[in-house]
């Protein structure tokens, strides 16, 4: 339940930057990699759990699986990995290189000002 | 209602300490490797075994992560190698922070490695850099031979994969694993991963493992 930590990070950093702009944080857009491991509806549970009496009890959070690149030694194009069957798109090679997956990041706030 | 963008890495707190950890150990030629796995896969059997087969060659420090007790860290000790356990208390993966203190207390101008054994999971700890040069993943057996297909992560992004308990292969236990198979997966997913066939019990591999590990602690 690793969640748990990219919950209270999350809270941390949308609390600061309500606070900041003097609103109230009603929606949320996060992002991340489809290697890594996160559970949307465990995220989402967590992130309810630990909001509870806080400004953002109550938000939507929208989380956004962005799919992993590969990088064929062959045909030299990118293509997005299909981990089932981890091969080149194109040219259907299966040499190809990881490239980063993309972090956990928060992309967007919904504010609601008074 | 407003719509404001952030941009904000999420892990930034953790990337942070890990950052500082990595300039620690880097400014002081340390190798750090962070060992990955699911419980009961033989990470501490591994290390107390590498730690007596480099003894007099290379000087090894351990952190040691579990949700409770410090069982792993008395088993390092045992060995005479110095190790510090944190207990994460419930929490799946170690953080950067806790490798920090950890860190501190070791020491560490006495060693050329530092393992970090994290808790047994190959899935959470994936996501979390501690500060280390890479990442080995423990691989046994018994566990079967479609984890690479089924946890990719893990196995994209380790430097070493240690297939461990291989003995049982011809012990006449009734174990279905495909050694071929597991090393084409893990290598379709990691083209340059390193693979080390090993049985900490029988000894059997040790040694190619053991000259990997003394070559990259002289090459950092």
């Amino acid at each position: 339940m690793h969640e748990m930590m990219v919950a209270e990070s999350l809270l941390k950093t949308i609390s600061a930057e309500a606070s900041r702009r003097n609103a109230r944080p009603i929606g949320a857009t996060i992002s991340c990699g489809t290697l890594n491991a996160v559970n949307d509806e465990t995220l989402r549970f967590a992130f309810d759990a630990i909001a509870k009496g806080t400004p953002c009890e109550d938000m939507r959070l929208q989380i956004e699986h962005k799919p992993t690149q590969g990088k064929c030694r062959k045909c030299d194009r990118d293509f997005e990995i299909e981990f089932s069957q981890p091969k080149c798109t194109d040219c259907g090679s299966e040499d190809f290189a990881l490239l980063p997956d993309a972090p956990l990041m928060l992309e967007e706030i919904e504010l609601e000002t008074d | 209602m407003e719509k404001v963008r952030v941009g904000k890495k999420i892990l930034d707190e953790n990337d942070r300490y890990a950052l500082e950890n990595i300039l620690l150990l880097s400014r002081k030629n340390k190798l750090c490797l962070n060992m990955i796995s699911s419980p009961g896969s033989g990470k501490t059997t591994i290390l107390a075994r590498t730690i007596s087969e480099l003894a007099g060659k290379i000087k090894i420090g351990v952190i040691e992560g579990d949700i409770q007790t410090d069982l792993d860290a008395e088993r390092i000790r045992a060995t005479k190698a110095p190790a510090i356990q944190i207990n994460t208390n419930g929490a799946c993966h170690l953080s950067a922070v806790q490798i920090s203190d950890a860190l501190s207390k070791l020491p560490i101008e006495d060693l050329d490695l530092i393992f970090i054994e994290n808790v047994g999971n190959l899935v959470c700890p994936t996501d979390f850099n501690l500060g280390e040069n890479a990442k080995v993943v423990v691989l046994s057996v018994a566990e079967g031979d479609d984890k690479p297909a089924k946890y990719p992560a893990i196995f994209a992004k380790s430097k070493v994969l240690l297939i461990n308990k291989v003995d049982l292969l011809t012990s006449g236990a009734s174990i279905d694993f495909d050694l071929d198979k597991v090393k084409a997966d893990a290598r379709r997913l990691n083209k340059t991963i390193e693979i080390f066939p090993i049985s900490a019990k029988t000894g059997e591999g040790m040694t190619d493992w053991c000259n990997w590990l003394i070559d990259a602690a002289t090459r950092v």
